[in-house]
């Protein structure tokens, strides 16, 4: 057989921070992260003829992965929302009150994005693709992924009352209402 | 509102949207924290056993078709 085996493999294995990165910030919990990489990487090395070396195996391995994820999500019988709508139970304390957050919060809040919002402002915002990467990895507009990355930082900054606009912190009994109030 | 039409309206916002690359954007930040915190871990051995045991079916199977 063609040296081709090895190299895929290397690849792979370069390119395996990245995706549990990605599978622990979308799912947010290790183990069933874990497991999803794991068959994500079953899944990819079953399907590495259809890998032309040298194209981007980053892209690749998310596609897999982010399919797989949301197959198994029909599969399990939950629908995949986009919509803010139904999302919007505020968080019970004020996660800003004593200055730095810490990234535990920051973690409940990204959990608390609807999923594609969550997907595109990882994409984009850490996982280092460009709009366009992110589009053909989720197959859809560059547009909409630039309005899913633009509401999910709206939405993360309402969580976490941070402001770039207004500096005045609301108070912790005021701001479960007004966060929820900006929500609709 | 739609979603779809909010899609619509927030795509042209595109400036907006770049923020969160920003050095400076407190989302931003956190969120490639968090990212990084989780790149930087080494990568777990049943991952390395698994493509251990993957490629050496493979080898097997190659084997195979030589013979």
């Amino acid at each position: 057989m063609e040296k081709q085996q090895p190299s895929f493999k290397r690849e792979l294995l370069a390119a395996l921070p990245s995706l549990r990165a990605f599978a622990i910030s979308l799912i947010g919990r290790h183990d069933r992260a874990d497991d999803l990489v794991q068959d994500t990487i079953m899944k990819a090395w079953a399907k590495q003829d259809h890998f032309e070396m040298g194209t981007n195996m980053k892209a690749w391995l998310f596609t897999i992965l982010r399919n797989e994820l949301y197959s198994q999500m029909r599969k399990a019988g939950r629908e995949i929302q986009d919509s803010d709508g139904l999302f919007t139970e505020s968080m019970a304390t004020h996660p800003s009150q004593y200055g730095a957050l810490d990234l535990q919060d920051f973690k409940k809040a990204l959990e608390q994005l609807p999923p594609y919002q969550r997907e595109a402002i990882i994409l984009v915002g850490a996982s280092g693709f460009s709009y366009e990467e992110a589009a053909e990895i989720c197959g859809c507009a560059v547009g909409t992924i630039k309005s899913r990355v633009n509401r999910a930082r709206q939405r993360l900054q309402e969580l976490l009352q941070i402001s770039g606009e207004a500096d005045f912190g609301p108070d912790a009994t005021s701001s479960p209402l007004t966060s929820k109030a900006f929500a609709f | 509102m739609t979603s779809r039409k909010n899609e619509e309206l927030d795509g042209h916002r595109e400036m907006r949207a770049s923020d969160v690359l920003d050095p400076n954007s407190q989302i931003g930040v956190r969120l490639r924290s968090l990212y990084a915190a989780v790149q930087e871990e080494a990568i777990p051995d049943r991952f390395l056993d698994l493509l251990e045991k993957l490629d050496q079916a493979e080898l097997m199977a190659s084997a195979k078709v030589v013979k």
